[in-house]
């Protein structure tokens, strides 16, 4: 395997949102995330792609903390994550974060759970609350599913209105960990369609995924990981058309030749 | 029958003693076992190691040593005016806490872990989470251990009457220290315990059903 040196669009360091600094992590004997340098501007969409187990979903649930580091740092928007507790708590409401699975809780609605965190975190009103999840699941195109529970809807859906409950929050930065892997075939589009709507927004996000067309149409920057290491960051463009490392034409000869 | 009726009122005293005990033994124990589940699960370790030794120690100790403890040891070095009732209260209690923690975990345990996970991504904190996703989703699986302890519980009051507590036990005692038949007394008694346990048995029995229904 070839390492390339990896080139760095320079930003001011003001607008740094998302900064890794030489970060590891270990799961027993396998080296999961090996020095991780990776800044996230504001305003940035940043794709994350690479084979299954090169550590791309560690590296992003490292970000809120759901997953701890053993050595490095990691800060968003100036302040570096503290421990376990209240202050984590509060930066987490912050960061939001859409998982493979939706993990919509099963017990609420789905208003209700839109609702849940404007009120138990950020202390709105409920009939405030409740106003702007409607907003917020119109937005999603899945407003006339309020009162259901998440087990009536599809996966599309579900997803959908996981993503509402994060922009509830009102997040500075959202973290998508394989969005689509879950989902049939023909739910894809409509979720990918929301991220794409967010991203034109200007919504800062790290995603993790397996859609190149997704990553090609809305990332500003490709990261490729192989084996726990950041092997090649680039434009779209430029890494799908002429991919500099021996790893990612290897990676992409795999998936591109269907 | 003359057992029952000639002494209705002492079995009406001793019924009701069981009855109070094991309610304020159990609601205790609900309590303490919820908290202490928490800390097993918690992500703080010392709460952690708190709550395995809790429950290692006193789900591992006879009962009746508790007793013991409870009736001669804590006056002695701790409080020295305690009620009995309260003293039975704690040993009961707190024993049975260690049970009730661990079918409390068990019901955690059952919780898929993105329900948590999801929960602290939008930043609810840890005890925030546990009450308002995982426990509420938990308790489905945690009823049907739950009505098992209770009625474990309820027999082990018995214990209790052996230290003085006005309770069936006690009665039972009273009753054959006055020369009544002991078959006679032992099926009164049987009968009065059958009473209460059944009644933990229905009241689990239709808040399995609500559960189920609420889903």
């Amino acid at each position: 395997m070839t390492e390339v040196s990896v080139t760095k669009d320079a930003k001011p360091a003001a607008d740094d949102l998302v900064v890794l600094k030489g970060v590891n992590k270990h799961f027993g004997a396998l080296h999961v995330l090996q020095d991780i340098d990776l800044t996230i501007a504001r305003g940035e969409v940043v794709v994350v792609i690479g084979p299954s187990g090169s550590g791309k979903s560690t590296l992003c649930r490292t970000i809120n903390r759901l997953e701890t580091i053993d050595s490095g740092a990691i800060s968003i928007d100036g302040k570096p994550l503290p421990q376990e507790g209240k202050e984590l708590a509060k930066l987490r409401a912050d960061v939001g974060m859409v998982f493979q699975s939706f993990n919509l809780f099963a017990h609420k609605t789905v208003l209700e759970n839109v609702m849940l965190g404007q009120v138990k975190v950020r202390r709105t009103a409920k009939a405030e609350a409740e106003e702007k999840a409607r907003g917020l699941l119109d937005r999603v195109g899945v407003g006339s599913q309020a009162d259901k529970y998440p087990a009536q809807l599809s996966g599309g859906q579900q997803q959908r209105v996981a993503i509402a409950r994060a922009l509830a929050m009102g997040p500075k930065v959202m973290l998508f960990d394989e969005p689509t892997s879950a989902l049939d075939p023909e739910m894809i589009n409509e979720v990918l369609e929301v991220m794409q709507q967010l991203a034109r927004d200007g919504m800062t996000m790290v995603v993790v995924t397996h859609e190149m067309g997704f990553a090609r149409s809305a990332a500003n920057r490709v990261v490729f990981m192989a084996d726990g290491r950041i092997v090649e960051e680039a434009v779209p463009d430029q890494f799908f058309s002429n991919p500099r490392s021996d790893r990612a034409k290897d990676f992409l000869s795999k998936i591109l030749k269907h | 029958m003359d057992v029952l009726l000639d002494n209705l009122s002492l079995f009406r005293e001793g019924f009701y003693g069981t009855v109070k005990l094991t309610v304020v033994s159990a609601l205790v124990a609900i309590v303490v076992g919820v908290v202490i589940a928490g800390c097993r699960v918690s992500p703080v370790l010392p709460l952690r190691i708190f709550g395995t030794a809790w429950v290692t120690l006193l789900r591992n100790t006879p009962l009746t040593l508790l007793f013991l403890v409870a009736f001669f040891i804590v006056p002695k070095v701790l409080y020295p005016d305690l009620d009995s009732f309260v003293l039975a209260v704690a040993a009961c209690g707190f024993y049975t806490s260690a049970f009730v923690a661990e079918a409390v975990r068990s019901g955690i345990n059952t919780v898929p872990l993105g329900q948590a996970e999801a929960a602290r991504a939008i930043g609810l904190t840890f005890a925030q989470s546990m009450r308002l996703v995982v426990l509420p989703q938990a308790t489905r699986n945690v009823v049907p251990p739950l009505s098992s302890i209770f009625i474990a519980l309820t027999k082990n009051t018995a214990i209790a009457g052996a230290f003085d507590n006005t309770d069936l036990f006690n009665v039972s005692k009273t009753l054959s220290n006055d020369g009544y038949d002991i078959v006679m007394i032992f099926i009164w008694i049987t009968l009065a315990y059958l009473i209460i346990t059944y009644a933990i048995n229905g009241l689990f029995r239709v808040l399995e059903h609500r559960l189920e229904v609420a889903r």
